[in-house]
C-alpha cells in the first residue's frame, strides 16, 4: 500500500526564539531547524508499513526552500519520494491542509500520518481539517496503531489514560510520542538521499482564513528567593509556599 | 459581530469538564458586548440537573440523548456540532483546548468553512475584532491573531478563563434532543485509564524529575513528595528519552505545556524546551545542587542542594504541616 507522510520544518526545541524589532514576524535568522519531533514518528510508522506490506512511501512538506533539508532527512531515514509544496507564505492550518488534501487525491493515498501538532505553531489542526477535506477518518494523538486488512485500530492518549478507536481506511493519523521508537539514517541512506530528485510544486491555495496580528515574548521573571539547603531551609520553603504561595 | 455563540460541554462519565464551563463563561461574557445568545450543546451523558452548567448564565442548553453518544466519536460529534450550528446560526464556537476539544474543533470548523485559532490564552474584542493571544513554541513565544471568517472557531486553554458563577440571568431554555442517524464511522470502543494516576496536564502540583535524579529506582523519591501534595509525577525529556518515566509524564516543547499552581523541579537542569513547557507555572521551586542551573532563572523559590537529601526533608515538613 502506498502511505503519505505529511512533514514540517521546524525550529529545533532547543533554540531561543527572537521577535524582529517591529513585532510584525518571527526573527528566524541563525535559527536551526528540524523535522517536527512528531512527524519522526509518523515516518517511522508509514516506514515499517512499507517494509512489512511493500508500497511506496511519500514525504510531503510545504514551505520555503529550507524544508528540503527536512524532506532530504526523510529520504535518508528510508521514505522513498519526496514532494515539496513551495510556497514563501506563512499560511494557517486551512491553507496548509487544502493543499495537502490535493496532493494527497493526485497520489490517491489512503493512509497518511502526520505528527500530532508542529512543535512551531502548536495548533494540533492540520490533520483534522485535511480529513474533512478529504472525507477521511482521522484518528488524533495516537500512540498505538495496527492495520489490519481496511480496518484499523488506534490508541489515542487523553488526560489520565487512552481511548481505543477503530475505524476504515481511508485515514490520517496524527501521531503522538510513543507510537514506536524512531529510527536514525544510515550512512548508506544519507548517502542514496543525495542523489534523490525531490518533485517541486507550487502552493495552488494561499488564501488563509486567519490574519497574524503580532508576536511577543514571555515577561522575564524577577530573582526568586533561595534557601539553605538544610531542614531550615526547607522548613522555611515550606512555610513560604504555605503562606505566601498558598498553595496548600 | 457576533450573534450566537455555541459551546461544546465535554462530558466523560457523567462528569461535565471545568474547563468547558470555563469556556461557556467566557461565551457568556463575549456575548454580552454584542448581545448574542449563547448555546451550550452536551452530547451523551445522564445528567438529572445542569445546574453547573446553567449557572454560567447561558441561554439555550441543548442535551442530545443518544446513549450511544455516552462515549465520544469524533465523526458523530463533528456532524452533530456543525448540523447544530448551521441550525441555529452560530457565527463563534468554543471548545475547551483539552483532548476532546483539540481533536474536535479543527472538523468542526472544517465543516463550517470557518476559520480557527487554537489554544487561546486570550480571546476578547479590540474594538469590533475578536483578537486572540496565543503561546507558540510551547511557550517560548506568543502570537496575537484574529479569525477572518464570518463563522470562527476557538479553543480555549482549560486553567485559564474563569469559571464565573453565578452568570446573568439568561432565560435559560432546556432543549432536550436526540441525534438523528449519528456517524459512527469513527469510534471509542474502549477506554484504558492509568489507574490512581494523576495526569500532568490536569494536575495542580505537579513534581518534576531529571537526570540529576540520577535512576530510575530513585523516583520513588519525587513518587512520595508528589502524593503528599497530591500532585502528579513530571519528568524531564532526558529521564523519558533514557526510560525511566513513561512518555505521558513528559513536561516540555514535546511533552505537555503545564501551568499547575506549584511546579517543583528535581535535579532538572532547565533545557530551552523543558522551561517552555513550565515556565507559566504560578509558582515554581527548584531544587537542583548546581547553582548556575537555568532552572533558577524561573524559580520563584530555589533551594541549591542534593535532591537525595533536601526531598527526604521536604516530604516530611510537608507531611508536618498539613497533618
Amino acid at each position: 500500500m502506498n502511505i503519505g507522510v505529511c512533514i514540517s520544518h521546524v525550529p529545533d526545541t532547543a533554540a531561543k526564539i527572537k521577535i524582529k524589532e517591529d513585532l510584525s514576524q518571527i526573527d528566524y535568522t541563525s535559527v536551526p531547524f528540524i523535522i517536527n519531533p512528531y512527524d519522526e514518528f509518523a515516518m517511522e510508522e508509514a516506514i515499517r508499513i512499507k517494509e512489512k506490506s511493500g508500497g511506496t512511501t511519500y514525504a510531503i512538506s510545504l514551505g520555503k526552500d529550507g524544508v528540503k533539508e527536512s524532506l532530504r532527512k526523510a529520504l535518508a531515514t528510508g521514505i522513498d519520494e519526496a514532494i515539496h509544496i513551495k510556497t514563501e507564505l506563512e499560511l494557517d492550518s486551512s491553507a496548509v491542509a487544502k493543499n495537502l488534501c490535493d496532493e494527497i487525491k493526485s497520489l490517491n493515498l489512503e493512509l497518511v500520518f502526520m505528527g500530532k501538532q508542529s512543535v512551531d505553531f502548536d495548533s494540533s489542526a492540520t490533520g483534522q481539517i485535511l480529513s474533512e477535506l478529504l472525507g477521511f477518518n482521522c484518528i488524533t494523538n495516537c500512540v498505538s496503531f495496527s492495520l489490519d486488512g481496511r480496518n484499523v485500530r488506534a490508541e489515542r492518549e487523553i488526560e489520565g489514560g487512552r481511548e481505543v478507536l477503530e475505524t476504515t481506511l481511508p485515514v490520517i493519523i496524527t501521531a503522538q510520542k510513543g507510537l514506536n521508537e524512531p529510527r536514525y539514517a544510515s550512512l548508506k541512506g544519507i548517502m542514496a538521499a543525495k542523489k534523490k530528485n525531490i518533485v517541486e510544486k507550487n502552493a495552488a491555495y494561499t488564501e488563509c482564513k486567519t490574519k497574524v496580528i503580532g508576536f511577543s515574548l514571555p515577561k522575564g521573571k524577577s530573582a526568586g528567593k533561595v534557601l539553605s539547603a538544610d531542614s531550615d531551609g526547607v522548613k522555611e520553603l515550606v512555610r513560604l509556599l504555605k503562606e505566601e504561595a498558598k498553595v496548600f | 459581530m457576533i450573534k450566537s455563540i455555541l459551546v461544546f460541554i465535554e462530558q466523560r462519565d457523567n462528569q461535565i469538564k471545568k474547563s468547558s464551563l470555563e469556556a461557556l463563561s467566557h461565551a457568556v461574557k463575549l456575548a454580552s458586548v454584542t448581545a448574542a445568545k449563547t448555546t451550550a450543546l452536551i452530547a451523551g451523558g445522564e445528567f438529572e440537573s445542569f445546574d453547573r452548567v446553567s449557572s454560567t448564565g447561558v441561554n439555550q442548553i441543548i442535551h442530545f440523548q443518544n446513549p450511544d453518544l455516552n462515549i465520544y466519536s469524533p465523526s458523530a460529534f463533528a456532524k452533530l456540532l456543525a448540523d447544530t450550528a448551521k441550525e441555529n446560526g452560530s457565527d463563534c464556537l468554543l471548545f475547551a483546548n483539552s483532548q476532546m476539544g483539540k481533536d474536535l474543533a479543527p472538523r468542526v470548523a472544517a465543516r463550517l468553512d470557518a476559520g480557527i485559532a487554537m489554544d487561546c490564552i486570550n480571546l476578547d474584542y479590540q474594538d469590533t475584532e475578536l483578537v486572540v493571544n496565543r503561546p507558540i513554541f510551547a511557550g517560548k513565544a506568543y502570537q496575537q491573531m484574529s479569525v477572518t471568517t464570518e463563522k470562527k472557531v476557538f479553543t480555549l486553554r482549560p486553567n485559564v478563563f474563569p469559571f464565573i458563577t453565578p452568570g446573568p440571568d439568561s432565560g435559560l431554555v432546556i432543549e432536550k434532543k436526540s441525534a438523528d442517524a449519528p456517524d459512527f464511522s469513527v469510534r471509542v470502543t474502549e477506554i484504558k485509564k492509568s489507574e490512581g494516576k494523576l495526569d500532568v496536564s490536569e494536575a495542580d502540583i505537579i513534581v518534576s524529575g531529571g537526570r540529576g535524579m540520577k535512576g530510575p529506582e530513585h523516583f520513588i523519591l519525587i513518587e512520595s513528595l508528589a502524593e503528599v501534595l497530591g500532585g502528579a509525577v513530571g519528568a524531564s525529556r532526558a529521564v523519558v528519552d533514557a526510560g525511566w518515566r513513561p512518555h505521558n509524564e513528559q513536561v516540555g516543547q514535546t511533552g505537555k505545556t503545564v501551568s499547575p499552581s506549584l511546579y517543583i523541579a528535581c535535579g532538572i537542569s532547565g533545557a530551552i524546551q523543558h522551561m517552555a513547557g513550565m515556565s507559566s507555572s504560578k509558582n515554581i521551586v527548584a531544587v537542583n545542587k548546581d547553582k548556575d542551573a537555568p532552572i533558577f532563572t524561573v524559580a520563584d523559590y530555589g533551594v541549591v542542594g542534593d535532591v537525595f537529601e533536601i526531598l527526604p526533608l521536604l516530604t516530611e515538613e510537608i507531611k508536618r504541616v498539613k497533618s
